[in-house]
């Protein structure tokens, strides 16, 4: 594991939407840090906050009706305390964004050349003519052959692929040094999705800038990232370096993505694997631990009251101690 | 492009065949004719029957449809039974009179529905937006000879501001800049009140436009790119929230063009929308036939007017 600089430290992140007055936190005492030069890869199912932590840290939650409390320390400043137009000057610059759905992400009347120029009209003292230049290399470095005539078109005349390189463009046209992907190839074909993983790994050995890389595929994550986080609820469950975490996870639900469970045993009846989805946002338990409902054939004892992350090995991290009694029903050293 | 406007010329030729034999039947098939009104017990009915005889009104009505197509190939809709004058002169007077009026009312229509609309969509739930959605409300739901005589009541006739009736000042040399701003001033109370009464839908389409975009995932993108709120309002949402209206544009022309007929009725305005009540009132024959054609074109128009105006607008539409 590559050890070097801090980037980006996120402190007991705690990031609620407010419904009817009430608010209700997605993201809930979430800790991490990024370094420079690393790919950080936040696994986890839909619903479980991924999407609303990106939001956070790059200020693009709806600052009205969103809560964000702790700290997302970078340079000095705390993100988190942050207005809408304060992150204009952090936005484009120093954290770029890449989104999931590149059709929808670009603006349909504006030219692909306009689209990638405007952050530098913005950020940057460059004269008109030294943006185009620029817009044309930044083309040229995310692998889009013929940069002048694309620069023209408009998003529908793209495939899914190119676009998606232009939106990666856009987040590298200031040369941030974060930049975060969520789920930058689940609407992209399997072959243009290594692709784009490829392109992402060689601008980040190009520029040295740490990565936080969204996904629920671990395919991806074995493929690119460094480290791992895997979250359930607004809460992080485990943490590890990639290679560690694949050959040891530890919490029964980082056991469960990896689906390194049986899922019938030998006489053909169901197990206890687990079943059931994220809890909504309204109805997430508060207190004790979240995934409990989700295993209850565990005993009752095997709970901790305040399940908090303890580190298992070096850099791995694991809430509560259930890995230790967790079994599920016909799995080796299972209780029946 | 050019081409498909050509084609689309074309094609119209027989959509308004069809058009022009509905409404000839139609036509005929209404109870009465131009002299069924002027038939008093003095009358000698066989002087109107020699009338009509001279007229061709009592040809088969396919003779009849005939020679009125013929003749409206040369832009001739034969002679208006109640005003004595050849149609297309009636009609010609009356059209310039409509598309000033509809000029005027387009600019106050969207010099007024495009700010508040797109203001109330850019503050959502502020006081601003509660007065536009009460706005709109009240202007929803007022009939439009209501609010057409209460501006006539009070700028017309209580304070004096605008003239009452007519579309030109009579003593004024036609020609002479006197004569044009008369004719300006005798369109600003019709053409605000229609414009007023416009609004309310491109207001509404707007706003809920506005509001939407606010969450689109290309207004996201130029959010992550630090682009300041003003400007994300400008080149993002502001414009693709307009296209939908900009594409309605035609029909909004071309339905102006149709003349609003209360409103010209209340206004005493002499425009196409006032003479087709009357002629329809008179059993004017030639005088509607021609007029709904002529309605019909414009509905045709307006629609190639739209998908042109689209194409321009809109790099995803093409028409080929
Ligand atoms: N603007 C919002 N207002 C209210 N609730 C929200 C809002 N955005 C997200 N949520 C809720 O917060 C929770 C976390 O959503 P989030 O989008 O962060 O999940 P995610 O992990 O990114 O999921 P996915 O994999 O589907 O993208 C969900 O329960 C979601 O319904
Ligand atoms: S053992 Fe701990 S982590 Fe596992 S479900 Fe219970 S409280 Fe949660
Ligand atoms: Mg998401």
């Amino acid at each position: 594991m590559k050890t070097s600089e801090e980037l980006l430290v996120i402190k007991d992140l705690h990031t609620g939407f407010r419904i009817k007055d009430t608010y209700f936190d997605a993201v809930d005492g979430v800790s991490l840090t990024l370094r420079k030069n690393e790919i950080l890869a936040i696994v986890g199912e839909s619903g479980c906050g991924k999407s609303t932590l990106a939001t956070s840290i790059i200020g693009l939650h709806d600052h009205n009706k969103t809560r964000v409390q702790g700290e997302i320390l970078f340079k000095n400043k705390n993100l988190a305390k942050l207005g809408e137009d304060e992150f204009n000057d952090v936005r484009g610059i120093d954290i770029g964004m890449i989104f999931q759905d590149p059709l929808s992400a670009l603006n349909p009347l504006m030219r692909i050349g306009e689209q990638i120029e405007e952050g530098l009209i913005y950020h940057t003292k460059l004269t008109k003519e030294q943006r185009v230049n620029r817009v044309f290399e930044l083309l040229t470095q995310v692998g889009i052959p013929n940069p002048q005539r694309v620069a023209r078109q408009f998003p529908h005349q793209l495939s899914g692929g190119m676009r998606q390189r232009v939106i990666i463009a856009i987040a590298i046209s200031c040369k941030p040094q974060i930049i975060i992907a969520d789920e930058p190839t689940t609407a992209l074909d399997v072959t243009i999705q290594a692709q784009i993983l490829d392109l992402l790994k060689d601008l980040q050995a190009e520029t040295g800038s740490g990565i936080i890389l969204i996904t629920h595929d671990l395919g991806v994550v074995a493929e690119v990232a460094d480290r791992v986080a895997v979250m359930y609820a607004g809460q992080i469950i485990e943490e590890a370096p990639v290679e560690e975490l694949f050959n040891n996870p530890k919490h029964p639900y980082t056991r469960s993505l990896f689906n390194s469970i049986p899922q019938m045993n030998s006489d053909g009846k169901k197990l206890n694997v687990i079943e059931g989805i994220v809890p909504s946002l309204l109805k997430l338990p508060r207190q004790g631990c979240r995934f409990s409902p989700r295993i209850s054939w565990i005993p009752e004892s095997a709970h901790e009251k305040d399940p908090v992350l303890h580190e298992v090995a070096p850099n791995h991290f694991v809430r509560c101690t259930c890995y230790k009694e967790f079994y599920f029903k016909g799995e080796e050293g299972g209780r029946a | 492009m050019w081409k498909t406007v050509v084609r689309r010329f074309l094609i119209m030729i027989p959509q308004l065949f069809v058009l022009s034999l509905l409404i000839f039947i139609m036509a005929k098939n209404m109870p009465g004719d131009p002299f069924t009104g002027k038939i008093t017990p003095e009358t000698d009915p066989a002087r109107i029957e020699e009338l009509r005889e001279l007229n061709g009104l009592n040809d088969p009505w396919y003779e009849q449809y005939a020679r009125w197509v013929g003749n409206a190939f040369q832009g001739e809709f034969g002679n208006s039974y109640t005003y004595k004058v050849k149609v297309s002169t009636l009609i010609g007077e009356r059209a310039m009179n409509t598309f000033w009026l509809s000029l005027l009312t387009a600019v106050m229509l969207y010099a007024i529905a495009v700010p508040l609309g797109v203001l109330a969509g850019r503050f959502h739930n502020s006081w601003f937006d509660r007065g536009v959605v009460l706005y709109s409300f009240i202007s929803y739901a007022i009939p439009t000879f209501v609010l057409a005589l209460i501006l006539l009541y009070f700028f017309g006739y209580k304070l004096q501001w605008f003239p009452t009736t007519g579309s030109v000042d009579v003593r004024e040399v036609p020609g002479s800049a006197g004569y044009y701003i008369s004719k300006i001033y005798h369109m600003i109370l019709p053409a605000f009140t229609s414009a007023v009464l416009g609004t309310v839908a491109i207001i509404q389409y707007l706003r809920t436009e506005v509001v939407d975009a606010k969450s689109m995932d290309y207004v996201r993108t130029a959010r992550a790119k630090g682009v300041p709120a003003n400007k994300v309002y400008s080149k993002h949402i502001f414009r693709n929230s307009l296209l939908p209206v900009a594409a309605f544009i035609g029909f909004t022309i071309t339905g102006l063009l149709g003349g609003s007929i209360f409103i010209e009725t209340i206004f005493a305005y002499p425009g196409m929308g006032q003479l087709f009540i009357s002629s329809i009132a008179s059993r004017d024959y030639s005088v509607i036939t021609a007029l709904v054609m002529l309605y019909g074109f414009l509905a045709l128009l307006g629609s190639l007017l739209s998908d042109i105006i689209m194409s321009i607008v809109d790099p995803r539409i093409r028409i080929e």
